[in-house]
């Protein structure tokens, strides 16, 4: 069987690591064929370019060399798939050579789309590349003062995020010495402080407590930057000295151009994660359109179980389980406090206070994340 | 002409059933139709509410097998 991963992040290491490690004997013994496509030599740590905003992380610290995670066997090559001919079984690359596939595993993730707000990637911050997170950072540093307000796009990758650097905001204004000269202000798409509505009956009263002031329905349409003023679709204005953005995403473009979903999200059975009417192509993490978070642990989630199905179907010929929509989110609170959230298909999350010990536990967590990829965590 | 749109948000707490409505709502056509599949019984208040807020409009309410179905249209 020949399996084909077209992606290397988060998702598709670990997917790719665990079927090395359950097809080992298959791979030795030429039965089994595991080729793996990414963009880049470099392996991204996502989550730290929250850090990174915030001078907490250091640009190395974010990167690792894509061979070096991945399991002996697996016949990686950086040539990204410009065409998936689905109906072929087979994608050709971008340098031109053709692979063909028994299973086909698409893993491409999701990109911040600033652009799609008029104004809003000319005058707002974020921290969702490398560049603008850096960008930010400096930005941050030469802030004296004034209204900084969050704004939030839909859909966004990490849904903790909006919080998370609202937190981080106020304990760094803090440690300057001037959280008094800051009116933190954070505005959010639906009714409430967070889609999870015990996340929110958590973050709110915190808000309050911080004196950061909050508004809810609040989804962008433009930004004036002349007048340093945020539009919404609801119709308010809000005012601002220094725009913060947690942008809107799309799925990646080759996914569009070759029609394979709206908006680059491609339409996937829940459980399954095969692609809606294809039963040997799979999909993973940001680049399905499930109806759950766009997260590096939902990505892992599922490549965990998509990895027992896999090798299932090579050994007895059938999968063996479903996808139950599991996700867990660590929250930051502020520099030294944290909690999580945890949540399938059937059950809501039920985060309880932040404490020191999970955002150690989180701070490790982002050095066990090089194991976590490896698919050893 | 103006299409109908099935959102299935049935079990999802995150991002949930709104978010997944306004992330679908860009990229459709004006008059176009959407119905949310939702299993959280307060999408029958908070959906209504930003539609009527943002000049969308509400088309109507059913409930199957503890699934809500919100139909709503695109205005603008």
């Amino acid at each position: 069987m020949r399996i084909l991963i077209v992606g290397g992040g988060m998702g598709g290491t670990i997917l790719g690591n665990n079927l090395a490690r359950r097809l080992a004997g298959e791979m030795r013994g030429g039965k089994v064929k595991l080729t793996m496509l990414s963009a880049s030599d470099k392996h991204m740590y996502q989550p730290g370019l929250l850090y990174l905003a915030v001078g907490r992380m250091t640009p190395d610290e974010l990167y690792r060399d894509q061979a070096s995670l991945l399991e002996p066997g697996i016949d990686f090559h950086v040539d990204p798939v410009e065409t998936f001919e689905l109906d072929k079984n087979q994608v050709k690359t971008k340098g031109g050579r053709t692979h063909a596939y028994d299973t086909l595993v698409i893993a491409t993730g999701s990109r911040p789309m600033p652009q799609s707000i008029p104004g809003l990637a000319e005058n707002a911050e974020m921290f969702y590349t490398e560049e603008t997170a850096l960008k930010m950072f400096k930005r941050l540093q030469s802030f004296e003062g004034g209204r900084v307000v969050v704004c939030v796009g839909v859909p966004h990758k990490c849904p903790m995020a909006p919080l998370e650097i609202t937190f981080m905001l106020h304990d760094y204004f803090k440690d300057r010495g001037m959280r008094d000269k800051v009116q933190l202000h954070y505005t959010y798409p639906i009714g409430r402080t967070h889609s999870l509505e015990n996340v929110a009956k958590w973050a709110t009263p915190e808000f309050e407590r911080l004196g950061i002031t909050y508004e809810t329905f609040f989804n962008m349409k433009e930004v004036d930057g002349q007048k340093k003023v945020l539009r919404s679709e609801e119709g308010n204005e809000c005012k601002y000295d220094l725009l913060i953005t947690i942008p809107s995403h799309k799925g990646m473009e080759v996914i569009e151009k070759n029609g394979l979903g709206q908006n680059g999200f491609i339409p996937t059975h829940r459980h399954r994660l095969n692609m809606e009417g294809r039963n040997n192509v799979f999909v993973l993490g940001d680049t399905t359109n499930l109806p759950i978070s766009k997260a590096g642990s939902t990505a892992h989630f599922e490549a965990e179980a998509l990895g027992e199905n896999i090798a299932a179907m090579v050994k007895l010929g059938a999968p063996v389980r479903d996808y139950d929509g599991k996700v867990f989110c660590f929250i930051e609170a502020g520099k030294d406090r944290a909690t999580y959230a945890m949540f399938d298909y059937q059950n809501p999350p039920d985060p309880k206070a932040p404490t020191r010990a999970v955002h150690w536990f989180k701070t490790a967590y982002n050095k066990l994340y090089w194991i976590s990829a490896r698919g050893l965590l | 002409m103006a299409q109908k749109h099935i959102v299935d948000a049935r079990g999802s707490f995150c991002p949930g059933p709104l978010m997944e409505l306004i992330a679908q709502l860009k990229s459709a056509a004006v008059g176009d139709e959407f119905e949310v599949l939702s299993t959280d019984k307060g999408s029958v208040n908070d959906i209504p509410e930003w539609v009527n807020k943002v000049g969308h409009a509400y088309v109507g309410t059913t409930e199957a097998d503890g699934v809500w179905h919100v139909t709503i249209r695109k205005m603008k």
